[in-house]
């Protein structure tokens, strides 16, 4: 198991957070959300506004966003259940930041299949540019984790920050991931390897070549 | 080497839209009401007659895991189909493959495979930190349900099927069907006792069937091209193509669709340039994902990629994940590694798991160091035995399984560890 603590609850943050409601476009999506699963199970779509939550905290603190006590209650009333139930979730789920974080969470695979690849070089890039593990750095730009296998290893060492993958990395091309986002720019997504598109053997295609060129409709072969 | 005329997943690495024009014109949604016309009996049939077993690690026989369900309601409860795209399994990347490349095969079987068991309804699971592919998942279906392929009268069969896409949020736990079920409930993923199976009382107490992603994905190619075709693949009891994902110490990592029973030499050869180094350079693989023992170089060479195959060197072929190792590999921090994962993953709830996991954790992290007596490996292994089968779900297994395929073929290893940390210690 892992070790996480909420957030301690305070008057500040009754103070600053007690007021959450959800922006109209919010409570739209809140609504389809709830009607996804059946009349008298909304306490299905807990994982879904947690996220949601999330992500509005997240807009209103220019940060990736994180769960106040308070935004767990709101939640809590709008699905009927108990407070403890909502907690229970939101300390269970990894993705859930229960503490404050950075604009950027940079969460770096340290699994076997990136160590493999080098994931050690790239935690000691992070480092070396003064990021520390479970903490953000003074500017308020970057909080660094180290996460268990995020499903690109055949493409790793891999980082996601916030909502997007950067694979193939070496320390050089992190560096100039996080200098970009640094400067407010948004760096290329996916695979940093020149020459690689998604997770095919780079530089000597062994399958499907007819699609690396058109859509190919192989059924007339069948 | 299997045709490309023979590969299910032919946009699998994404150098074509996603969408459902290009699907359309790929074969996707072809006609899919005449498949559904040929009635619930002859789908299982036919899945059953493929020899399709689980993509997710178990090898389940599809087919029988679908006959399961309830022919009809005698209550009045639903049936659910859940597919599992929670793919957290170290070494596994495919399933990411298929959702964000090929996302219409998955919602097509999704019907074809709800509609087979008779559910009302599929939630497709989603592991959290595939955000990008969720997105791209959710917008699949709503081209599907902007189409008439889904919702009432899906397809024009006369039969009425919804899919939804719920998205987890970062637990490897919830990739055991009883957990996932417990956490699209909106609860923590704690796995549940069996019996009840979910195929009696499942998702909201009714009958449900989880599948892979990838058993649901080939199930309308499987049916369109016939059972004979997909069985044609690999040999007795392992049949059919297969999605490998080669990670590691190889020239080209990748993934790439073969016929099951490929020998291992072939795949690393033809499709990943081999092993970095060369041949000769190789130490151990862990053939399925990170729940199964290594094996060593001379034994995987030649042993096919299939589920007895791989039982035979002592492993598994699990979600198809092959991790390969090369001689500079530290091969005790590689396992202490996915100890620590295990530890961090545990979800708390037997014992034997939340504290073995953490205890066997800190033992691998002394032997790594060789800051340990030598009697301790027994104890290690002994401990392993203890956590294996005394959890309710597997991830105790799978927590000691790994620690006991290194022990079993490096211990002389472990203990020159042992050996030069007295040593040291001593001068």
């Amino acid at each position: 198991m892992s070790d996480r603590h909420p957030e301690p609850d305070s008057s500040e943050l009754r103070a600053r957070w007690g007021g959450f409601v959800w922006t109209a476009e919010n409570a739209e999506k809140a609504k389809e959300i709830i009607a996804r699963y059946p009349a008298g199970r909304q306490r299905s779509a807990v994982m879904p506004l947690l996220d949601l939550a999330q992500r509005q905290v997240g807009a209103e603190t220019q940060t990736q966003g994180w769960l106040p006590l308070p935004v767990m209650e709101y939640v809590a009333g709008q699905l009927e259940m108990p407070v403890i139930r909502v907690l229970e979730v939101a300390t269970f789920y990894m993705m859930y930041n229960i503490q404050p974080v950075g604009r950027f969470h940079v969460q770096v695979c340290g699994t076997t299949p990136c160590m493999l690849r080098g994931s050690d070089e790239i935690m000691a890039a992070c480092h070396k540019r003064g990021m520390h593990l479970g903490h953000t750095t003074d500017d308020g730009l970057f909080t660094l984790t180290e996460v268990e296998c995020m499903g690109n290893c055949a493409s790793a060492p891999m980082v996601q920050i916030n909502d997007d993958n950067y694979e193939d990395l070496t320390a050089e091309s992190l560096n100039h991931i996080l200098d970009e986002l640094a400067a407010g720019r948004q760096p290329k997504t996916g695979t940093q390897l020149p020459g690689r598109h998604t997770v095919e053997p780079v530089g000597a295609l062994s399958t499907l070549t007819a699609m690396a060129e058109a859509n190919h409709d192989y059924r007339g072969e069948w | 080497m299997l045709a490309d005329k023979d590969r299910i997943f032919t946009n699998l690495y994404g150098y074509q839209p996603w969408t459902l024009k290009a699907a359309q014109m790929r074969g996707d949604w072809d006609n899919t009401k005449a498949l559904l016309a040929r009635g619930q009996d002859a789908i299982i049939e036919e899945i059953k007659a493929s020899g399709l077993r689980g993509r997710g690690g178990a090898g389940f026989p599809t087919g029988m895991k679908w006959s399961f369900m309830p022919k009809e309601s005698k209550d009045g409860r639903p049936s659910f189909l859940v597919i599992n795209a929670d793919e957290s399994e170290p070494g596994s990347c495919k399933d990411r493959e298929i959702i964000r490349h090929e996302p219409h095969k998955l919602v097509e079987g999704a019907l074809i495979a709800g509609y087979a068991m008779r559910a009302r309804a599929a939630y497709i699971y989603t592991r959290g930190e595939y955000i990008r592919e969720a997105e791209t998942l959710f917008a699949a279906v709503a081209e599907a349900y902007a189409a008439g392929f889904l919702g009432k009268n899906a397809c024009g069969s006369g039969y009425d099927f919804d899919v939804f896409v719920h998205r987890g949020a970062g637990a490897y736990i919830c990739g055991e069907e009883t957990a996932m079920l417990e956490s699209l409930e909106g609860k923590k993923g704690q796995p549940r006792l069996k019996p009840p199976f979910p195929a009696g009382a499942g998702l909201y107490g009714c009958p449900t069937t989880v599948n892979n992603v990838e058993s649901i994905a080939v199930a309308p190619t499987i049916l369109r091209r016939g059972a004979a075709w997909f069985s044609s693949f690999g040999r007795d009891n392992n049949k059919g193509t297969k999605l490998f994902q080669i990670s590691g110490h190889v020239e080209r990592p990748c993934v790439v669709e073969e016929a099951m029973s490929v020998p291992f030499s072939e795949l690393i050869e033809k499709h990943c340039g081999g092993i970095r180094g060369g041949r000769d350079n190789l130490l151990a693989v862990i053939p399925g994902g990170s729940s199964v023992p290594l094996v060593p170089a001379a034994e995987i060479w030649d042993a096919p990629m299939d589920f007895d195959g791989l039982k035979a060197v002592g492993s598994g072929l699990g979600t198809a994940a092959v991790i390969v190792m090369d001689k500079s590999t530290d091969i005790v921090r590689a396992i202490a590694r996915l100890s620590y994962f295990y530890k961090h993953e545990s979800c708390g709830q037997c014992t034997p798991c939340r504290e073995g996991t953490g205890w066997m954790w800190r033992v691998m992290e002394r032997l790594r160091t060789g800051d340990a007596a030598v009697e301790e490996i027994d104890m290690l292994h002994q401990v392993t035995k203890q956590v294996e089968g005394h959890t309710i779900c597997a991830l105790g297994d799978a927590a000691a399984w790994p620690i006991q395929g290194l022990i079993k073929n490096f211990r002389p290893e472990i203990e020159r560890r042992i050996a030069e940390h007295q040593r040291e210690a001593a001068e």
